[in-house]
């Protein structure tokens, strides 16, 4: 069977596609981190500075709590290896993974939330007022964000009767253009979940430390150096997985489909990269228009993103379509 | 009643049949309970010795149990015990086999454990826990092991009142009696349903063994009559809800091994029966009779979630989280009784699969957290999450094996409780296929509750494992905690181990269940064979799950970035004081509470709780802030039911006078009246 037969240029296409997200996520957040500045009329970053950052961060000396566990200190890893394992199953630009044999799409969905518990419970681990308040904000959103991802990718899969994600991709790319009243209503779904999972504006803001407001960043307060640079490393390749997500689900086209051979992953690229650079200014745009909500608020947030999910599965099963 | 046709007494011949170990070791656990008699007051006989013994029994039984599931044997066997015309009937199919398997096992880890546990002060005196307990374990046996209308009552009787006992070991706390008397009140609330089940099953004939009753043929609407009677008999035992008020008391009144198999495996003697009697008795269930358990697993599951995430309490909490897994494991029986109903016998292997599968993962995953909260309670003396916090660092041990039970417990890949909620989603995706409209519309939209509870547990876990395990310890007094014994720890681990096992190996797991649903809806899952890692359970789709490939790659990337950075970097560490924004006089205090941790979820379904808060004023001496969550089924159908009853019971008990006169006059009027029936009649 195809599943699990050993292909070379398939484990190629794999490493190159886990390498390819390792190297541009950082990218990803720094141009969003750009187009917003622009749009703010500010002068903008650079766009290597998450680069710099996690360089700068890996040369320091770490500095752990006194009560920190060794759960402080392995969760860095794991976090960051659940997101590394999450993008070697996202078909970013070819959709034959031989991964993606062991990890479907709902197994992705617990890959997120396993890097979920366990940054909520390195959160809790020291002990402060700021860990336990940002893990139990992160758990909040989670719980809403995680059923809502679930339905959207389900509503793909009854599409194409498969729950693995590149299957899927392919399915949708290769359909002669019909459009799908339910991937619409689903596609907003998932817009909502990727802002509130990526501690994006309306539900969170990456550039503050207010505790009033903050939630992915008030988990992290208490991690420094080489912990701190796999955390934010790994959160942006939250972002990147996020994004590549969307595009297999709602964007299919472009992927290198089928076997591949080299030329096709090189046609994938620049395709890829378009979407990327379109995604990530519509993202700033989104930020920047947008009020940054109570975190009491984000709940009726997260509860319209999983109403239109399960509304996107509604319209499906009726319409068939 | 007519004397039923007696097959001749087969003799057992030799140990070598299953059926005959099974027996035999179930008498094992009712020998060592006996045995506690003897010295009822020694911890060390009662209490390690014959808990050891136990345990090896129960090991024991998991391998007979599994050795006769891989053979898919099916014996059956007439004992010479009983009433006189009616004897017990035994029998043992791969069903049964796969519900022992998983008793036995559960009870080698919980039993072990219980060696190391059990000790002066508990209450009831060591040997008579002993009696209790492994008569609970034997009774259990039975049930599994009927083939009789008769002798399943009796054995479900006798779990009962073990079970009862079992509970109110402490019995000199008032609330523990409390609890002990609503738990007995439903548990014959359900068995009174059952009896009238099996009156409903019988059909005419008057013969209560299994075999009559799957000969008889029952009208569609007496079929229907008595699935919905096994239903709410069963579900009061599963703690289905609207008939879950005694879980949350009871399991928690419990010496914690008693609660871990209380959870783990007696609430599974229940979905063992709504199988027996849905797909065993009756035989061929109508498609829309899975709409019941389906629905009433939706609701317990969703309810039991949200409950669990505002407790503080943490064997409510577990007891609760208990609700929710009985609400997903329903699910997937509901949703095996539609497909089956149907006619679509492959993906009522499937749904059927889902739900075996989680009826194995929560017996290993539940005891294991409920057994590492007997280890939290023995150390600290605390069960309210208010006053615990930090022991991770005290109690290393128990804290790494309890971190397993609630990551699997959250579902999470690749332990096992992730398996079994991917197999129920599958099965959700085939949900639209059902050729009913409406119906088709609707199950999908389960799925959807099935994720919110599944991702609600979760939230669940990290409060669960975070309150407890991590941050500063919140009492002085955690400080003087210390980690579990040899034999405990002996206990968690294997649990853990079990826990791991049916997390990596779902394809052997599901190889092992196969007989059970060839049984039941005579289809199986297949074996793509592909290859022995990859569980691809419908052909022709590409759906595969390989959970030992994924640890795998997950583990290496890990050491790989664990390797990298310390090459090209360096490892220096330094300790230092946690940030307080340069404020100074961090304490523990300022941590999340149970209560603030579950404040999201109390706000965001306020509609399910009733919520009495106690505020204090501005010129209140003592300031006094209180809040307590009461379940609105309790206050809105129980409370009034109960009134109901005493009224009633007040009136009747106007008739007692305690004067023997008064009854001398009774008896007279009777007569009178009797014999001036007997004149006109």
């Amino acid at each position: 069977m195809s599943l699990v037969a050993f292909k070379p240029l398939e484990l190629l296409t794999q490493l190159i596609e886990i390498l390819v997200a390792l190297a541009v996520a950082p990218l990803l957040t720094g141009w969003v981190n750009q187009c917003r500045a622009w749009l703010a009329n500010r002068r903008a970053p650079s766009l290597w500075l998450p680069y710099d950052n996690i360089r700068k961060l890996f040369e320091k000396e770490a500095v752990l709590a006194a009560g920190a566990s060794p759960l402080f200190r392995v969760a860095p890893y794991i976090v960051f290896a659940t997101m590394v394992l999450a993008a070697g199953i996202i078909p970013s630009m070819g959709t034959r993974l031989p991964l993606v044999a062991a990890a479907d799409a709902i197994a992705l969905v617990g890959l997120f939330a396993t890097a979920r518990v366990f940054l909520s419970l390195a959160a809790m681990d020291v002990g402060t007022a700021f860990g336990t308040l940002g893990a139990r904000r992160e758990m909040m959103v989670g719980f809403l964000a995680e059923p809502a991802l679930l339905m959207v990718i389900f509503v793909a899969s009854l599409i194409s009767a498969t729950t693995a994600l590149p299957a899927i991709a392919e399915h949708l790319a290769t359909q002669s253009l019909g459009l799908y009243p339910s991937l619409a209503f689903t596609a907003v779904a998932f817009t909502l979940v990727l802002l509130a999972e990526n501690a994006r504006i309306p539900v969170d803001n990456p550039a503050t430390h207010l505790e009033l407001t903050m939630i992915h960043e008030a988990m992290l307060l208490e991690y420094s150096a080489r912990h701190l640079a796999l955390m934010e490393w790994a959160s942006h390749l939250r972002l990147f997985n996020y994004a590549c997500i969307g595009f297999a689900l709602f964007i299919p086209w472009g992927v290198a489909t089928g076997t591949v051979g080299p030329l096709a992953l090189a046609f994938a690229v620049p395709v890829l990269a378009a979407k990327l650079v379109l995604a990530g200014a519509g993202l700033a745009l989104i930020e920047t228009v947008s009020a940054k909500l109570r975190v009491m608020r984000a709940p009726e947030f997260l509860a319209t993103a999983f109403l239109f999910a399960v509304l996107g599965l509604l319209v499906h099963v009726l319409l068939r379509a | 009643m007519a004397s039923p046709a007696l097959s001749p007494v087969p003799v057992i011949s030799s140990l070598s049949s299953p059926l005959a170990a099974c027996l035999a070791l179930l008498a094992g656990w009712i020998l060592v309970g006996a045995a506690g008699l003897i010295r009822p007051q020694s911890v060390r006989f009662g209490g390690r010795t014959l808990f050891c013994c136990g345990a090896l029994l129960g090991l024991a039984l998991a391998l007979v149990a599994a050795a006769s599931l891989a053979g898919g044997i099916t014996e059956r066997l007439v004992l010479p015990v009983g009433l006189p015309d009616l004897p017990f009937h035994v029998r043992l199919d791969p069903l049964a086999s796969a519900f022992l398997a998983l008793l036995g096992a559960t009870a080698a880890g919980v039993s072990i454990f219980g060696a190391g546990y059990f000790r002066e002060g508990e209450g009831t005196a060591p040997g008579l826990l002993s009696l209790q307990y492994h008569w609970f374990l034997a009774s259990m046996g039975f049930v599994l092991l009927a083939d009789d209308a008769y002798g399943f009552m009796v054995a479900w009787e006798a779990m009962a009142i073990c079970s009862y006992f079992l509970v109110t070991t402490q019995h000199r706390i008032a609330e523990i009696r409390r609890a002990g008397f609503l738990y007995l009140l439903i548990a014959h609330l359900g068995a009174t349903a059952l009896l009238l089940a099996f009156g409903v099953l019988q059909g005419g004939k008057w013969l209560f063994t299994f075999d009559a009753m799957r000969a008889a043929h029952l009208a569609p609407s007496a079929a229907a009559v008595a699935f919905l009677l096994a239903l709410a008999g069963f579900g009061a035992k599963a703690g289905l809800v609207p008939l879950h008020v005694w879980l949350p008391e009871a399991h928690p009144a419990a010496p914690s091994p008693v609660s871990a198999l209380m959870s783990g495996v007696m609430l599974k003697t229940a979905v063992y029966g709504t199988l027996r009697v849905t797909f065993d008795l009756i035989g061929a269930p109508l498609w829309w009779w899975g709409l019941a358990p389906l629905a009433a697993g939706l609701l317990s599951a969703l309810y039991g979630a949200v409950f669990a995430s505002v407790q503080t309490d943490m064997k409510r909490l577990l007891a609760y989280s208990s609700i929710e897994n009985l609400g997903l494991i329903f699910t997937g029986l509901g949703l095996a009784i539609v497909f089956d109903g149907a006619h679509m016998p492959a993906l009522a292997a499937l749904a059927l699969t889902a739900t075996l599968y989680h009826c194995l993962n929560h017996a290993l995953m539940k005891s294991l957290a409920f057994l590492g909260t007997g280890s939290v309670l023995h150390a600290t003396g605390e069960r309210n999450l208010g006053r615990l916090g930090g022991l991770i660092h005290r109690m290393p041990w128990v804290a790494a094996l309890t971190l397993v039970a609630a990551l699997a417990l959250a579902g999470l890949p690749p332990l096992n409780g992730f398996v079994s909620e991917w197999l129920l989603l599958q099965s959700f995706l085939f949900a639209d296929q059902i050729p009913h409209a409406f119906v088709n519309l609707l199950i999908p939209m389960g799925a959807a509750l099935v994720a919110l509870a599944g991702a609600l547990a979760g939230y669940v876990m990290v409060k669960f494992f975070g309150v407890i395990f991590l941050g500063q310890p919140r009492e002085s007094s955690l400080a003087r905690a210390h980690d579990c014994g040899a034999l405990e720890r002996i206990g968690l681990a294997s649990l853990a181990l079990g826990c791991l096992a049916l997390g990596l190996a779902p394809v052997e797991v599901i190889g092992a269940l196969t007989g059970v649903t060839r049984e039941l809806v005579g289809a199986t899952v297949p074996h793509s064979g592909a290859a022995w890692w990859l569980l691809a359970p419908v052909p022709g789709r590409a759906i595969s799950y390989g959970p030992l490939v994924l640890l795998a790659t997950g583990a290496g990337v890990v050491v790989l970035t664990m390797l990298l950075v310390r090459l090209l970097y360096h490892r220096r560490v330094r300790r230092s004081v946690a940030w307080d924004c340069g404020f100074g006089g961090l304490n523990a205090r300022m941590q999340d509470t149970a209560e603030g941790f579950g404040q999201p979820i109390r706000n965001i379904f306020q509609s399910f709780f009733h919520i009495e808060r106690e505020l204090p004023t501005p010129f209140d001496r003592a300031p006094r802030y209180s809040i307590a969550i009461v379940d609105r089924i309790w206050r809105g159908a129980y409370q009034p039911l109960g009134s109901l009853v005493q009224r009633l019971a007040d009136a009747v008990a106007i008739l007692q006078q305690g004067r023997i006169s008064v009854y001398l006059l009774y008896s007279f009027a009777t007569l009178v009246v009797l014999l001036a029936l007997a004149l006109i009649v």
